[in-house]
């Protein structure tokens, strides 16, 4: 076994075989089967299979591109079941982005955020209420709702909006560190979510819990955007630009500061870093993912109410991000892919399957204990299991190596300058 | 010359005054002590410097300029950097992020350049690296550059400390007991980066430390607080035969004895 793991990781053609009939083999099974979670679920699994081959990291782009945009769409749509495949992997890409936002939050910067589904309905509420007829009731002149091609300009006004909200947040709550700081973000959760429970009165913006109904899809050129296949394709590429963004942002100036602060905040802080100001961006830029998301959830739900943006939505993205490993980017891709294909499909077939045996007289279950009840019981199990077994996450969170024999070659014959900053200041450091 | 003066510097922790009154002058591009038994207000004098507290009376001034209610991060762009007591590595980063993250003043690149991988940004993080790799050179931790800084021996991570400190580009390095828990060859080797780093790059090095071996041979001067005031300043030798100063190690009747000279004890 370990003879094959050796040889596995030294060939790549090897791999690329492998790679390739575990690709066509599961896309074939979802292709001609009516519904078939279990191969859907390995047709997804060959993603986490690229991952770990050995392939130079542009290839892996390459490919993993190629699985997202044509295979797994062309696959899937074989039989009966194609739209509600694809809807599982639109939400697997909404909860992927959230958790990549999150992630910077806990994982970079250390701040325990137990609210951060706010954003995610602040990026909502902003597309609902004007691509509905809602904002006439305080826009007069009859403009809304917006025609579907305003969604391209919400997407980027949603991701702004969750940022302003991150930064109206950060600035009196970030004063308080470690559990205070998870209790003060919980409870503005809860506000927001109360408040957008409750703003039919005086002025009705919200519509309070009726919610908003009929959001007008999102449209280009005339074509319209209603179908989970199609928002499938929105969600790839702003979970795209999410994606990158965070690497970039990881290995720069900024991601450096961040976990500076995380590991600790008083050395940060002698290191010239200022800790409110670098706190509150990655507040903004966590939430701003979730904003964005939160226009597409809202314009792919055509309906949202306050109650799709609980405590235990909240819950379930620090699940993602605790399950996949804090500040490990692809760890975090993982974990969420896994508690949302969990959520909506595990659970849920699950339920079916015993409704079924009940049905036909085989077991008893009562349908309170049925598995898609038990979500807060399981995601408990799986904090608990994650804490003893997997402190650090699936996929635990790596260093940057750098290529020390470089460095040494490009430093030889070059000397040392530690001395004067005003020289340093006027001269540049990037020089 | 001068390059940080204090004067009547006084803190207050409810009753207790932790620094009161103190004066003095740290000379330019030397290297200069606070020595004091244990709870002579050496540490909150450092942390009054810093930015971390704000003095209740007196003046701190930085090369003329004052920075006192400056806050902590801008005072490291005003050149003064530091090392901590009980260390304060960032222990999950790797040996040369540390280092980077000491850079962060200098570095210009913004959110906008580093998403969009702008050719400044770009040229700038280039350098970032190899500059970081150099101090790391001049402290003698090139080999280890991509370890965990928290696996670092207790020696290198005094060092790594140093190196981070310097990536600032500080006028003055404040170093608070950097030779605390090491054995005498790495404290031997302390003094010899300490001495480079004051020679090559001609910085204002001011130490607290404990070890009087380290304070007499690098010291030029030396300022000895005891319960949180003045008791004696000077050269080495000025202070180690001041009966203030044995007395405040030693106590009133070391002071009668003969010849009572302060390495002696150490």
């Amino acid at each position: 076994m370990n003879h094959l793991k050796l040889w596995l990781g030294r060939s790549q053609p090897a791999q690329a075989l492998l790679l390739t009939l575990f690709v066509l083999f599961t896309a074939a099974s979802v292709y001609f089967s009516d519904k078939s979670v279990v191969a859907f679920l390995l047709l997804l699994g060959s993603l986490l299979l690229l991952y770990l081959t050995t392939f130079r990291t542009s290839i892996k782009w390459g490919i993993g591109a190629v699985l997202l945009v044509v295979v797994i769409p062309f696959a899937t749509s074989g039989g009966p079941a194609h739209q509600s495949y694809m809807e599982v992997a639109t939400q697997c890409g909404i909860y992927i982005a959230m958790a990549l936002g999150l992630n910077i939050v806990v994982g970079f910067a250390g701040l325990l955020d137990l609210g951060f589904v706010a954003f995610f309905a602040v990026g909502a509420y902003t597309y609902a209420i004007f691509a509905t007829p809602q904002a006439n009731e305080f826009i007069s002149g009859q403009l809304f709702p917006l025609p579907g091609g305003a969604f391209w300009i919400f997407i980027v006004l949603g991701g702004f909006m969750a940022a302003l909200f991150g930064l109206l947040l950060g600035l009196p709550v970030l004063r308080v560190k470690g559990d205070y700081l998870a209790i003060v973000t919980l409870g503005f959760g809860e506000i927001i979510r109360i408040i957008f429970n409750n703003l039919d009165r005086p002025v009705n913006i919200t519509n309070g819990a009726m919610g908003l109904s009929s959001i007008q899809p999102p449209s280009l050129f005339g074509f319209s955007f209603t179908f989970p296949n199609q928002f499938y394709f929105i969600v790839i590429l702003i979970l795209a630009i999410v994606i990158f963004s965070v690497k970039r942002l990881e290995h720069s100036r900024l991601g450096r500061a961040w976990k500076a602060i995380r590991e600790n905040e008083i050395a940060a802080q002698s290191m010239g870093i200022p800790l409110i100001r670098t706190k509150l961006t990655a507040f903004a830029i966590g939430a701003s993912f979730s904003g964005m998301m939160g226009v597409v959830f809202a314009a792919k739900q055509t309906f949202i109410d306050p109650t799709s943006f609980t405590l235990l939505e909240s819950i379930t993205i620090l699940v993602m991000v605790l399950l996949g490993g804090m500040g490990s980017v692809p760890g975090v891709i993982l974990g969420a892919a896994l508690v949302t294909i969990l959520n909506l499909q595990v659970l849920t077939e699950l339920t079916n399957w015993i409704n079924q045996l009940t049905l036909q007289g085989i077991i008893h279950i009562p349908n309170s204990i049925s598995p898609s009840k038990m979500q807060r019981l399981i995601f408990g199990a799986i904090l608990v299991l994650v804490a003893i077994f997997r402190p650090n996450g699936l996929i635990t969170a790596k260093n940057k190596k750098v290529d020390a024999e470089r460095l040494k070659t490009l430093s030889t014959g070059r000397s040392l300058s530690v001395t004067s900053p005003a020289k340093q200041h006027s001269g540049g450091v990037g020089q | 010359m001068t390059i940080l003066r204090v004067s009547k510097l006084v803190k207050r922790f409810g009753g207790l005054t932790a620094v009161g009154g103190v004066d003095f002058a740290f000379p330019r591009g030397k290297i200069s002590a606070v020595i004091g038994p244990n709870g002579a207000g050496k540490t909150t004098f450092f942390n009054m410097i810093t930015g971390i507290y704000t003095p209740d009376e007196g003046v701190i001034e930085l090369d003329g300029a004052s920075i006192v209610g400056v806050k902590p991060h801008q005072i490291v762009s005003m050149g003064i950097a530091r090392t901590f007591q009980n260390i304060r590595l960032f222990g999950s980063m790797t040996v040369l992020e540390n280092v980077m993250v000491g850079m962060h003043i200098h570095l210009k690149a913004g959110i906008v350049g580093t998403l969009l991988s702008l050719p400044a940004a770009r040229h700038e993080e280039e350098s970032v690296y190899l500059e970081a790799y150099r101090l790391l050179e001049f402290v003698g931790l090139q080999e280890l550059l991509n370890e965990q800084a928290a696996n670092l021996p207790y020696g290198a991570q005094r060092r790594l400390e140093i190196a981070r400190a310097l990536a600032t580009k500080p006028k003055v390095l404040l170093l608070d007991e950097p030779a605390a828990g090491m054995n005498p060859r790495e404290t031997a080797e302390l003094i010899g980066l300490i001495r480079r780093i004051q020679e090559e790059t001609g910085m204002s090095v001011i130490l607290i430390e404990h070890d009087m071996k380290l304070v007499m041979e690098l010291s030029e001067h030396i300022l000895v607080l005891d319960y949180g005031t003045k008791i004696a300043e000077g050269g080495p030798d000025h202070i180690r035969s001041h009966p203030k100063v044995i007395e405040a190690y030693l106590g009133k009747s070391a002071v009668e004895g003969d010849n009572v000279r302060l390495e002696v004890v150490t």
